[in-house]
């Protein structure tokens, strides 16, 4: 699957396209198949996020998942700061990732 | 310690107007990304991996105790309740948002602190030894030197897009402990017929090309230095390669021509900018140099240490330095406690660190290129409460120069150019080696992590340096030794095939095993590897 | 004095290859990679020089500017190109007097770019007095 990624203009926050807009968490991406360019390229021009890209992901039973360790981090927070992550109170969260 | 004058106040205070109505601009949508990100870079805002992070530049890595308090502050109101210290003794921020950077850059305003030209294609700011006006080796304090060049940088028309980006720093001790030769420029100030003079090393870096800077001048006059360091980046800015990002730095240009040839260059271009009469008069570095005036300390304060409590001895021997006035010293804080991550500290450890230099240094802190955070000005009496108060904040580590006080860029975990995550391997290597009797029996050893080939972590000046890859989407780590950025600068040599995480902690474990087997007496581990070469270093790792 | 440019009925500036080989011409071009200096011998018949900036990012005009107001050409000294408003300022200081963007600069912001710097740390090629000037009398 392909997802759309990006981060916020504002905040600078990790942002996934849900399909219709964008969320803070790889749970709500959608997959964008072949219309990344399409969608990427207007988004951009609506100036809501900033250097968005395509990456490949996969489905899993826990939801979409990037293919590349970068964007598991990106998704997820910095790993050596649980407690900064998506998930501060999920002590497994760090294990999809790596 | 420097103080803005009316016009260093009004110079600030113009780029803060001017950063915020680029944000302005940018968030209306008036200019693109393409056009907004070299003005947000020269602004010291990045975006990385999670957020926009914030460089803030320590000139010459000098702070008072009310900008320390004010690192802090930023820390607590816009960030998450810690920064991190830098390689080039600079702090950042890892969760700013765009839209607070201007009332950030405003805050840091009022305590006469920015981030300008913190990255970008141009000079960025200036480095220094963090012992300077305290070590017992110096002929006189680089700092003067360093504001005058960071007043001739700053802003610079003609040098804001270069090739690539431009950092200088400046020493004045025979030791180097701000890897002089690793710069664009490396300034060394020297004595010369009972006068100073700035000798010039030109080309260093460090990178995906490493290369130690050859001497170019031996000795600039005070009155000739900002001409001659501008001639030698106007050659830069002309000849330096714009065709490949890789191939952009200074130190590809000196290499190509030959550092005879860059020389003669420079040379020439020199005798026609020295006649434009850009160099300041001897009175504004005087102006300059009596604000850095040492403090008053009294050279009769009892010079003994009450070594009764061990723990605090132990921490005596490992992090504290000799003074050049008698009855002081200088404390090094580590910013390296064991598991830690390197570099970081959260707003209480900061404000406390401000607190004790306002109460025990006057008022003086210095951030170090190797991620920790010194005192330079304590009386030998005050140590033990210092050290009670650091000990409490989980700021008494005695690892100053051990294996544990790792250097390690931000890798993965933050940083978008990086390819492997460097925090995880240094707290691994940390951890293996926790006890402190191993870690003093292996004596100094330099450990420099880097994420990516752009080397922020220092790898190839580490004495044992780790290179982070991305091998087909796994991360690897290759292992270099023999590298040092002092004094005995060198380079380091890769070792062979690369390791995973855990790996690569073993393979240290046997070099060091190897080190203790071969040693001869009082060899520091750089030393028996200069002395007996790779071979039965990469015996001992791959068998 | 600092204008935007409206190149009707002005010469044609020619390439420096072409300047340096026909002595008539008036106005030349200078590409980011040639020599400021192969003009000094023939400033003084000069009435136009325009320094090219195909990106943003290549800083060489600046170099070529400065040099040319320091060898003391005293004619128009025009950047053109991909000629931003954040950079303009900067222009001036190295001796620029025109401008010709690609893209046309918003007046507003030009105005407030140029007004933005009270003084300046060094001395360039614009003849501001540098701040350490100013310190000291």
């Amino acid at each position: 699957m392909k997802l759309l990624t990006g981060n916020d203009l504002k905040t600078g926050f990790v942002t996934w396209w849900t399909g219709a807009d964008w969320s803070l968490h790889i749970e709500d991406a959608a997959d964008v198949g072949e219309a990344g360019e399409a969608i990427l390229a207007a988004e951009e021009g609506a100036r809501r996020v900033n250097a968005p890209y395509i990456i490949n992901g996969e489905a899993t039973a826990d939801g979409p998942r990037p293919a590349h360790i970068k964007d598991r981090i990106r998704a997820l927070g910095p790993t050596v700061r649980p407690d900064l992550t998506l998930k501060p109170a999920d002590p497994a969260a760090g294990d999809w990732v790596i | 310690m420097y103080k803005y004058d009316e016009y260093d106040h009004a110079m600030v205070d113009a780029r803060v107007a001017e950063f915020s109505d680029q944000v302005r601009r940018r968030l209306a949508g008036e200019i693109t990304e393409d056009q907004f990100k070299p003005l947000r870079l020269m602004n010291g805002l990045y975006l990385q991996l999670h957020a926009y992070m914030l460089r803030v530049a320590v000139p010459y890595g000098t702070l008072d105790s009310r900008q320390m308090r004010m690192l802090a502050h930023i820390a607590r109101k816009y960030d998450r309740d810690y920064g991190h210290f830098t390689t080039r003794q600079n702090i950042q921020y890892n969760w700013i948002k765009l839209e607070d950077a201007p009332a950030i850059l405003q805050d840091l305003a009022s305590v006469e602190m920015h981030a300008i030209q913190t990255s970008g294609n141009c000079i960025r700011n200036i480095s220094s030894d963090q012992w300077a006006g305290a070590a017992a080796d110096e002929i006189t304090d680089p700092r003067p030197w360093a504001e005058l060049l960071r007043q001739w940088s700053s802003f610079h028309p003609e040098f804001s897009y270069l090739p690539r980006k431009f950092k200088i720093a400046v020493i004045a001790a025979n030791e180097d402990r701000a890897a002089m030769r690793l710069h664009d420029i490396g300034i060394q100030i020297v004595e010369k017929d009972g006068q100073h003079g700035a000798a010039f090393y030109v080309g260093g870096g460090m990178g995906r090309t490493p290369m130690i800077a050859p001497l170019i001048k031996d000795f600039v006059p005070l009155d000739d230095m900002l001409s001659y360091a501008e001639a030698c980046l106007r050659v830069y800015n002309r000849y330096g390669r714009r065709d490949n990002i890789y191939k952009a730095r200074i130190k590809i240009l000196i290499h190509e021509l030959g550092a005879d040839e860059y020389r003669r260059q420079v040379e020439e271009e020199f005798v026609h900018v020295k006649s434009l009469g850009i160099d300041p008069p001897k009175a504004e570095f005087d102006r300059i140099a009596a604000q850095f005036a040492p403090p008053p300390l009294d050279a009769s304060a009892p010079d003994a240490i009450d070594r009764s409590d061990p723990d605090f001895a132990v921490w005596v021997d490992q992090n504290v330095a000799e003074h050049k006035v008698s009855g002081h010293a200088i404390v090094n804080i580590s910013l390296k406690p064991i598991g830690g991550i390197p570099g970081d500290a959260s707003s209480a450890q900061i404000d406390l660190m401000a607190d004790l230099a306002e109460k025990y240094s006057h008022d003086e802190l210095r951030v170090t290129h190797a991620q920790n955070i010194v005192l330079p000005h304590v009386r030998k009496g005050d140590l033990y409460a210092v050290w009670q108060a650091l000990d409490a904040a989980g700021l008494a580590t005695p690892n100053l120069d051990l294996i544990s006080d790792i250097i390690a860029c931000p890798g993965l975990d933050y940083c978008s150019l990086a390819n492997a995550r460097s925090i995880p391997v240094a707290q691994k290597i940390a951890t293996r080696f926790s006890d402190l009797g191993r870690q003093k029996e292996l004596g100094e050893l330099k450990l420099k992590i880097s994420g990516c080939i752009n080397a922020c972590g220092h790898h190839h000046a580490g004495h044992i340096g780790i290179l982070g890859v991305d091998r087909k989407g796994t991360e690897n780590y290759q292992l270099s030794l023999g590298g040092s950025g002092a004094e005995d600068v060198s380079l380091g040599t890769i070792t062979g095939p690369g390791f995973d995480e855990d790996g690569v902690v073993d393979a240290i474990e046997r070099v060091t095993d190897k080190y203790l087997a071969t040693r001869t007496e009082g060899e520091r581990f750089v030393d028996t590897f200069r002395r007996v070469g790779m071979a039965p270093f990469k015996e001992a790792i791959y068998g | 004095m600092v204008e935007h440019i409206h190149s009707d009925g002005e010469e044609p500036a020619v390439t420096l290859d072409a300047f340096l080989s026909q002595s008539n011409a008036t106005a030349v071009r200078l590409e980011p990679d040639e020599d400021a200096r192969a003009l000094i011998p023939h400033l003084d018949r000069l009435a136009l020089i325009e320094v090219a900036f195909p990106k943003f990012r290549d800083g060489r005009g600046y170099s070529s500017a400065r040099i040319l107001r320091e060898a003391g050409y005293a004619g128009e000294l025009r950047a053109q190109g991909d000629v931003l408003v954040d950079q303009i300022a900067y222009m001036k200081r190295c001796g620029f007097d025109t401008f010709a963007p690609e893209k046309e600069l918003n007046a507003a912001d030009v105005e407030a770019a140029l007004a933005r710097w009270p003084e300046h740390y060094q001395g360039a090629a614009d003849g501001a007095v540098p701040i350490w000037k100013l310190r000291h009398g």
